[in-house]
């Protein structure tokens, strides 16, 4: 059952316009607030309003196989990609505003003016007429009616697009692929790195002495106390205690400052200056 | 009553936007939301039009577009990812090699 | 005049044309080009490794193709007079469509003539070249040189046609180049071998532009064909090949206005002075001129042409060799002199033709023997050329005085010597040319008679007689017999050559079927052989009233305007530099102007208007992709407005 169908007469006439303004609106405070956001998260946020905004009138528009795909594959797929490659980039990176090109945005905004001019000026021209009276195609019918086009008359475009994805799938393999720069480590070297780092031995497990066999918990050490390294830094809080760990292991390692406040004293403590003394050398 | 030409009128407005933001912004990711928003306005032509012609064209054609967006953002953010991982940047102006 | 003697003897002219194909031992004249050809390639090629025998090849190829000349002319003497000429064709030299040219050889009295002379003076020379070189480290570079010189110079006789002679005529000019500067270290040498290269090439253009007219009008080169083809030519086209031809001869022979490298050809060692410069190669010219007899039969105009420039020569050199300290260069006077003697005999036609040869072949005896001579003294002088640093060496060189002595008796024409016998001729035959011009002609060729008694008699005088002036430091004596014996030979010879060949006219008999008879002579005593005698006497005694009664200052006094201008060759140096150099300068320097800022310039700031405006547009490519993106949209805007202008 199409929406169309549902909301007829009057009363579903002004439902849609006032839609149309509400959707109209936000999509275009959105969009001005993305280029106008400092940060690019908050940037990524207004696209995904924007896009939204846009799924809802292709229903409105009579097609639902947009809107649909529109919110599955652009706001949920492309849109976390961005979200993604955000995070390696650095979540907190945000664009200076100083602008470095000299008449970068004066003739920017001069060209986004005169698009607008002219563009306004050719659908001005254009003799655009009411929509004619829906049909099934654009009902509950859309996806069959699309997908017969997509079979027959579109069926080359179709395919290219496949050789297009596959393409563009390999391209970004060999692009994000990393180079080995170096020999590849033998045993040896790394029987030898291990020996220099100071700590020969595997980390603690968590837990082995604990009453929880959770992996947040750390490790008891024969005084009582914990083991920090028993506990994967990723783990181990907004602060993750990852000082005691042996140079070699996950990056942020370099947060020594709390560990060194953190490391209880005995025993375990040698083991952690031990540690302490490689950090300090990396 | 909501006529296509309100759409379209969206649409042009939603593109325009875009353009700037392309010209006027430094981050690579940005440009390229930038871009997706361009793209989003022309689809939201194509599905506009569609309507007003009453055929399925305008979102076959819409659909396309979505697909070779997806592919264009897969390479652009793993050029862009490269780039970062060489320059420890993601500003589009720091990658100015090749120039006179 | 002309008109009857050139009916006269065309039949004969036309029986020359008959050839036959040579058998027995003729048909081996490969020989004579391999034998030298194989002495030059072994000395030239082989390198230091045939420093110590290098000689011996050198020597012993021109007396084997002497040796093989000497066969083939018996042979020839036993043929009748009308089947003399023979040929034989050595390989197809160039066999492109209707063009072709066999490399053929042609045996025939004429060149035999030729071959005896090359081959025989040319053996002498080089045994002399083995005294003479003996203290110079690359005498074998010298005889590979002078083998190659004979190789070419014989095949300059013996083809059988023009490219072949050509080839030859060439191959003589690299060798005369080669040897003018064999001492290169010396810049005077080796810009006199430039010299001699480029004043033979404007000859060379000559021969070549004629050789290309007989091809365009005749489509053949060969003797036999062109001069089949030419009484059925245009009388322009004639006079214009034999006008072409005299070109090259002048050039290669010295002749005004192409004479001024032979005085500086002195450079080269003097063996290369009397061999090619004196006897054979300057001699290359008047063997043209002889050859081509049937061209120039029908062209009185080109005839006359040729003996004007042999008198203006023959005066010209004669005056250059009365001024000359410098005893080759006298010498070299003399041989210019001598050669426009022939120059004018051949420019008589069949009366000239004979007695052109014949003062050719005694030439070469007698004026080698005088250049050995010259080279056995100043090899003895420690190099030293200038006559008036002699004086005296009749005592301490008394073999040289002899031979020298012979020789100067034989060019002067004193009875019964060589010079007698073959110059009268051609004096008298200048004046039975009659009409104004055989006046004038043969006046010439007296009064050169004269000047060569007066300049001869000087030099003789300077080198052998009065007091001594030459320096303490030097100790001359008589050469070794090495360079002697080849001397006594060319003196027999410059003795006897001239009557053997004369009388009877044993040799006009011989060339006859070739070159034509001239009017039969009666006797050996013609009045003008009797005044030009009485004038060499004058000559002699003025000479000697000049250099043999008076003290020789050992510096050149300042002399007569006459002197000063023989002195610097006649201004013929300052003549080619004015009219040809200078010119040819200013010209260059035009077209390095214009060419450094009309086509350069205009080239250039092309250049730097591209390059400039390059330079500022380039600032657009500032690499940043948002500039780049802003150029895109405005210029989609603008295209897109243009598209709406246009639409709405």
């Amino acid at each position: 059952m199409s929406h169309h169908m549902l909301l007829a007469g009057p009363a579903a006439e002004t439902t849609r316009v006032l839609a149309y303004w509400v959707l109209a609106v936000i999509s275009v405070t959105s969009a001005l607030g993305m280029i106008l956001a400092r940060r690019a998260v908050h940037c990524a946020m207004m696209l995904a309003l924007v896009m939204l905004s846009l799924a809802v009138m292709y229903v409105e528009l009579g097609a639902p196989f947009l809107a649909f795909v529109q919110v599955i594959v652009y706001t949920g797929a492309v849109l976390m990609l961005f979200l993604f490659v955000l995070m390696i980039v650095g979540i907190t990176a945000a664009d200076s505003i100083i602008e470095t090109i000299r008449g970068q945005r004066l003739w920017a905004a001069l060209g986004g003016i005169a698009l607008l001019v002219l563009l306004s000026l050719v659908i001005g021209h254009a003799a655009i007429g009411p929509s004619p009276p829906a049909t099934a195609k654009f009902g509950n019918g859309n996806l069959n009616a699309l997908a017969q086009l997509l079979f027959t008359k579109y069926v080359f475009p179709f395919e290219l697009t496949s050789a297009l994805l596959i393409t563009a799938a390999l391209g970004a393999m060999v692009l994000a692929h990393r180079e080995r720069t170096g020999p590849k480590p033998t045993q040896r070297e790394l029987a030898a790195r291990r020996i220099a780092s100071g700590r020969p031995t595997p980390l603690p497990g968590p837990g082995t002495y604990a009453q929880h066999n959770a992996v947040d918990m750390p490790a008891l050490l024969p005084d009582g106390t914990q083991s920090s390294l028993s506990v994967s830094p990723v783990l181990s809080g907004p602060t993750p205690d990852v000082s005691d760990y042996p140079e070699g292991l996950p990056e942020g390692s370099s947060e020594a400052e709390p560990a060194r406040l953190a490391s209880p004293a005995g025993s375990a403590g040698s083991a952690d200056s031990g540690g302490q003394e490689a950090g300090d050398q990396w | 009553m909501v006529s296509p030409a309100h759409f379209i009128a969206l649409s042009v407005i939603l593109f325009v936007i875009g353009a700037v933001g392309v010209l006027v912004r430094r981050n690579a990711i940005v440009v390229f939301m930038c871009v997706e928003l361009m793209l989003n306005a022309a689809n939201l032509a194509f599905v506009a039009f569609a309507r007003m012609h009453n055929g399925l064209d305008g979102q076959l054609i819409a659909f396309f577009v979505m697909v070779v967006a997806a592919a264009e953002v897969v390479v652009g953010l793993a050029i862009l990812t490269s780039i970062f991982r060489a320059r420890r940047s993601a500003s589009v102006d720091d990658a100015n090699l090749m120039k006179y | 005049m002309t008109g009857s003697v050139h009916s006269a003897l065309m039949p004969q002219a036309a029986a020359a044309l008959t050839t036959y194909h040579a058998t027995g031992i003729q048909d081996a004249a490969g020989l004579l080009l391999a034998f030298p050809l194989a002495g030059a390639a072994i000395l030239l090629l082989g390198g230091k490794r045939t420093n110590s025998w290098g000689h011996y090849v050198g020597v012993a190829m021109p007396l084997l193709a002497f040796a093989y000349g000497v066969a083939a002319y018996v042979q020839m003497l036993g043929y009748p007079a009308a089947h003399r000429s023979r040929e034989l064709t050595l390989y197809q030299f160039i066999d492109v469509g209707r063009f072709q040219v066999p490399l053929g050889l042609q045996l025939d009295q004429l060149s035999i003539c030729f071959v005896l002379l090359i081959t025989g003076v040319g053996s002498l020379i080089h045994i002399f070249a083995v005294g003479y070189m003996s203290h110079d480290p690359e005498r074998r570079r010298f005889f590979g040189y002078m083998n190659l010189f004979l190789a070419a110079m014989l095949l300059l006789v013996l083809g059988n046609n023009y490219l072949a002679l050509y080839a030859g005529w060439e191959g003589v000019g690299l060798a005369s180049y080669l040897l003018i500067g064999f001492w290169q270290y010396k810049d005077s040498a080796a810009v006199a071998a430039k010299k001699a290269f480029i004043a033979n090439r404007v000859g060379d253009v000559g021969l070549s532009l004629g050789i290309m007219l007989m091809f365009a009008q005749f489509g053949t080169v060969t003797f036999q064909g062109v001069f089949a083809a030419v009484p059925s030519a245009s009388h322009g086209v004639v006079t214009a090949i034999g006008l072409l031809l005299l070109l090259g001869a002048c050039g290669k022979s010295a002749q005004v206005p192409l004479q001024s490298w032979l005085l500086d050809a002195m450079e080269g060692p003097t063996p290369v002075s009397a061999l090619i410069h004196a006897a054979t190669m300057v001699t290359a010219g008047v063997y043209l001129i002889v050859r081509s007899a049937p061209i120039f039969d029908l062209t009185p105009d080109a005839r006359l042409a040729v003996a004007i420039v042999g008198a203006v020569t023959l005066l010209f050199g004669a005056i250059i060799g009365c001024a000359k300290d410098d005893i080759k260069k006298a010498l070299a006077g003399s041989t210019m002199s001598q050669i426009g003697y022939m120059m004018l005999a051949a420019g008589l036609g069949p009366a000239g033709y004979v007695f052109a040869i014949a003062h050719l072949l005694a030439h070469g005896f007698f004026k080698a023997g005088l250049f050995l001579g010259a080279g056995s003294i100043k090899h003895e002088m420690n190099e030293e050329v200038d006559m008036r640093r002699f004086g005296g060496l009749a005592k301490v060189m008394p073999i040289t005085w002899v031979t020298f002595g012979l020789a100067y008796l034989a060019i002067i024409g004193i009875p019964p010597l060589s010079g007698f016998f073959t110059k009268d001729p051609i004096i008298d035959a200048a004046f039975a040319k009659g009409g104004t011009s055989g006046a004038l002609l043969g006046t010439a060729a007296l009064i050169g008679a004269g000047i060569t008694g007066f300049y001869m008699t000087r030099v003789m005088l300077m080198t052998f007689h009065g007091e001594r002036r030459w320096d303490d430091t030097v100790h001359p004596h008589e050469a070794p017999p090495v360079m002697t014996w080849p001397m006594i030979v060319l003196a027999i010879g410059s003795v006897f050559a001239g009557g053997l060949l004369i009388v009877d006219n044993r040799l006009l008999n011989f060339l006859g079927p070739v070159t034509g008879v001239p009017p039969t002579r009666h006797g050996l005593w013609t009045w003008s052989g009797i005044v030009a005698l009485a004038l060499v006497v004058v000559a002699f005694g003025i000479a000697y009233a000049l250099y043999g009664r008076r003290e020789i200052p050992v510096t050149a006094p300042a002399g007569s305007p006459v002197t000063v201008a023989a002195r610097k060759d006649l201004y013929g140096d300052a003549i080619n530099e004015g009219l040809l150099m200078r010119p040819g300068q200013w010209l260059t320097r035009l077209s390095v102007f214009f060419d450094n800022r009309g086509v350069d310039g205009l080239v250039n700031s092309l250049a730097a208007a591209t390059g400039g405006s390059s330079g500022r547009l380039r600032k657009l490519q500032s690499g940043f992709v948002r500039s780049y993106a802003l150029s895109m949209l405005v210029g989609g805007v603008l295209l897109v407005g243009a598209l709406l202008l246009v639409r709405l």
